[in-house]
């Protein structure tokens, strides 16, 4: 049982959390990632962590929803806890100073380009923000952004802030402008993809961080294979972080739609009531926080 | 019950296990051997010849006292029974299970020379499934305190072993496990159907009751290290059984498909994330219902993915094995229990490629047929391709079950651990000490894949040399 210290919606839909657990946020490094179970019959699912701290041994995690797990994970709130939580899990991102560096969010993806932009900046480069969201609603973390990076562009698909147009459009500007020496691409596949195919021409290297689906987190199952230029690698041991110009995202995508029938069919039984799910899942958590504190007592 | 006469002993004949009915139990999750009842393990019981030097004893790999068991089982007292098995084995429900005794303890019984052998393993799950529904536990002895703190890292049978032992010996054990439940192989490997994860719970209960602390979710080398353990966290002594972590894959064209696992994904989605009931639990898996799945390998792994599968509804369940039965690592016992169930044996058959559909989804395995040459390192003989004889095999479904190699994790994050080529941790034969003082490593970690009961023996090994260290230090 790991106890939450803070929930707040930072973008409908996207939550923050903080979430005690001490040894993972002693521990963490910009890039790596958590598995979360929340309740007893729950799915393991990966979040990159987005921040933590030692004064409180909490870790931040911040949340999108889109199947079931997510939902219901975004509607707890400050003194609930979630099941399980492991990690830190994954290799760090690779931080050195390579001179001048872009690093692009989109949506939630911006979460976890973040503590790496911030690493970034600590060693010396002269950081580039581009964050892009479809809409200024779902726009977060701009001040965190802001702070960190010595340039910073929004923009939403709508024009509803900062510029109207891809993160791709700003970033080829970006090129045209300055010598840029890395890129790192965090957000949906298919932006992704985009920028990779930007950079590519340019000879820029650039570095994704990848989302495949994972059981374990630990290299145990094999699940989170993807395809790395011609060699097969685990995104939980070996990345999530992989050379953006080699990575396959055809099959990428291919794989992370594999179970989207049941997906589909638990979203829309949870939909159909989840106060109720919620209760459950609440009322499995007092139990066994009742339980452990007798465990706690029996000691 | 009184002793026969051996003449009148050896007349009885060996009792087999009951099973569910083979055609009922594929289709479903429950365990197939039903077990003995009370008068049917006391004759078997009867049917041991109480040798001065019981043979049964030497062959089991964590030296339980059968001889001693089989007496208390005569006496009726099945605690006092459950309690001396677990003076050398804290898991009797799991290994009356699981163990391969025709090559152990049964393997080595006089009896066998001429009829069948004592049904050992029969005979200890009784016990073990008598003292659980009576709701008694027969605990073995602690002795007092010694205020030494041990690490055991991982919570399958090796570290349980171990676990168990060091408690004995009074030490002050913690387990860690990095998955959220304890078990290890137990709880994401081995099915329902052959081993029900509420027998698993109940061990480690028992075990929590002798005083020994479980911690989910550590993942050693990552959330904590080993000189972590052994500095800030206090530990004296450190026993690493993380097990063999690492699927193989076969290095295919089509390997990445969607239909395409490791057995060990495929096992854990079923057991550990009890896929196998999707409308409580939300993990995925595939549906096989009226689907074509194979599984690629001839283990007991293979075996238990097959047979899920089946359960899960698979129009046909295949197994695809390079060579012939006769070489098929797996037990006789679930070969046979497979055949039973409707599994269909494709012998001497290889993979070569798996095309699937603009989806990216597993339609064909491409295949060519096998002969046997000469053998091999293992002993066995060697697989060779025939020429132009290529096939094809329309599947919805591969499980490869080829074996695991050793998880890096823990060696990565710790300099002065020795390793081999392989990457397994290098262990003293006899006291499974590693290159680093005060750490010692047992089970798949050290052997490569082996057995459950293997495992456990590596973890008693383990624990008489980490207790005499851990002593050693007292007095000195």
């Amino acid at each position: 049982m790991y106890l939450i210290k803070e929930a707040r919606f930072l973008a409908p839909d996207i939550k923050l959390f903080r979430i005690e657990a001490p040894r993972i946020a002693k521990k963490r490094q910009a890039g790596q990632f958590v598995i979360v179970r929340v309740h007893d019959n729950g799915e393991r699912i990966p979040l990159t962590i987005a921040d933590s701290s030692t004064d409180d041994g909490t870790v931040t995690i911040i949340v999108q929803n889109a199947g079931k797990t997510t939902r219901l994970l975004n509607m707890l709130e400050v003194g609930d806890s979630v099941l399980d939580i492991v990690g830190p899990l994954g290799e760090p991102s690779h931080i050195e100073n390579f001179g001048t560096c872009v690093v692009i969010g989109g949506g939630v993806g911006t979460a976890i380009a973040y503590p790496t932009a911030v690493a970034m900046k600590q060693k010396g480069n002269h950081v580039i923000g581009i964050v892009g969201s479809r809409n200024k609603e779902l726009f977060i973390l701009e001040d965190e952004m802001r702070a960190t990076t010595d340039e910073f562009f929004p923009m939403t698909d709508d024009g509803s802030y900062g510029e109207k147009g891809f993160v791709t459009d700003k970033l080829k500007q970006v090129c045209d402008d300055q010598k840029v020496d890395f890129v790192l691409a965090i957000g949906p596949i298919p932006m992704m993809r985009a920028v990779a195919n930007v950079t590519r021409d340019l000879g820029i290297k650039t570095v994704v961080s990848l989302n495949p689906i994972m059981v374990d987190g630990t290299g145990m199952c094999g699940g989170c294979r993807v395809q790395i230029g011609d060699q097969t690698k685990f995104a939980c041991v070996d990345g999530p972080e992989f050379d953006a110009h080699l990575v396959d995202f055809d099959t990428l995508i291919s794989r992370n739609s594999l179970y989207k029938d049941k997906e589909q069919k638990d979203l829309d039984e949870f939909q159909a009531d989840p106060l109720k799910v919620l209760q459950e899942v609440r009322h499995q958590c007092r139990m066994d926080q009742a339980a452990e504190a007798l465990k706690a007592g029996s000691d | 019950m009184d002793r026969l006469p051996p003449k009148e002993r050896m007349k009885i004949k060996r009792h087999s296990m009951p099973e569910q009915d083979a055609k009922a139990r594929a289709r479903n999750f429950m365990e197939v051997n039903i077990g003995l009842p009370v008068l049917a393990a006391q004759q078997e019981a009867q049917r041991c010849l109480d040798c001065a030097d019981p043979r049964c004893v030497g062959a089991c790999p964590v030296g339980m006292k059968i001889n001693d068991v089989v007496t208390l089982v005569l006496d009726g007292d099945f605690i006092g029974a459950a309690k001396k098995i677990r003076e050398d084995n804290v898991l009797p429900a799991v290994t009356g299970r699981v163990c391969p005794q025709e090559n152990q303890c049964e393997g080595a019984c006089v009896l066998g020379k001429k009829m069948d052998a004592v049904a050992i393993g029969h005979i200890e799950r009784f016990v073990a499934d008598y003292e659980r529904e009576s709701g008694n536990v027969g605990l073995p002895d602690l002795a007092s305190p010694t205020g030494k703190k041990v690490a055991i890292i991982g919570s399958g049978p090796a570290g349980l072993s171990c676990a168990g032992d060091m408690a004995i010996n009074g030490h002050d054990v913690t387990v860690f496990e990095a998955l959220h439940e304890i078990g290890g192989v137990l709880v994401y490997g081995i099915p329902e159907f052959r081993l029900p994860k509420d027998i698993v719970k109940n061990e480690v209960d028992n075990m929590r009751k002798m005083g020994i602390k479980f911690e989910t979710n550590v993942v050693i080398g990552k959330t904590i290290t080993i000189d972590e353990l052994l500095t800030e966290e206090g530990f004296d002594s450190v026993f690493i059984a993380t097990g063999a972590g690492l699927p193989r894959f076969l290095q295919i064209p089509g390997e990445h498909l969607g239909g395409v696992y490791s057995a060990n994904e495929f096992l854990t989605r079923v057991n550990l994330m009890k896929a196998y009931d999707p409308d409580s639990h939300d993990q995925p898996i595939y549906d096989c219902r009226g689907k074509n799945v194979a599984v690629v390998g001839g283990g007991n792994t293979a075996m238990d993915s097959v047979r899920s599968a089946l359960r899960l509804g698979a129009k046909n369940a295949y197994i695809i094995y390079r060579r012939g039965e006769a070489e098929m690592p797996a037990r006789k016992e679930e070969v046979h229990h497979a055949k039973d169930e409707g599994v269909q044996f494709m012998n001497l058959v290889n993979p070569i490629s798996f095309l699937g559909d603009e989806k990216g989804m597993l339609k064909v395995a491409h295949l060519q047929r096998m002969e046997l040459g000469e053998p091999d390192a293992s002993g066995r003989r060697r697989p060779i391709p025939q020429e132009g004889s290529d096939f094809e095999l329309e599947l919805d479904v591969a499980i490869i079950a080829v074996g695991t190699g050793a998880n890096p994790l823990v060696q990565s994050t710790t300099p002065d651990l020795d390793t081999t080529d392989r990457g397994y941790i290098k262990a003293d034969d006899d006291t499974l000490a590693t290159s680093k003082p005060g750490v010692f490593a047992g089970g798949d970690i050290v052997s490569g894949s082996a057995t459950v009961i293997r495992a456990m023996g590596a973890g008693r090994q383990a624990a008489k040399a980490m207790h005499e260290y851990l002593m050693q230090s007292v007095t000195v």
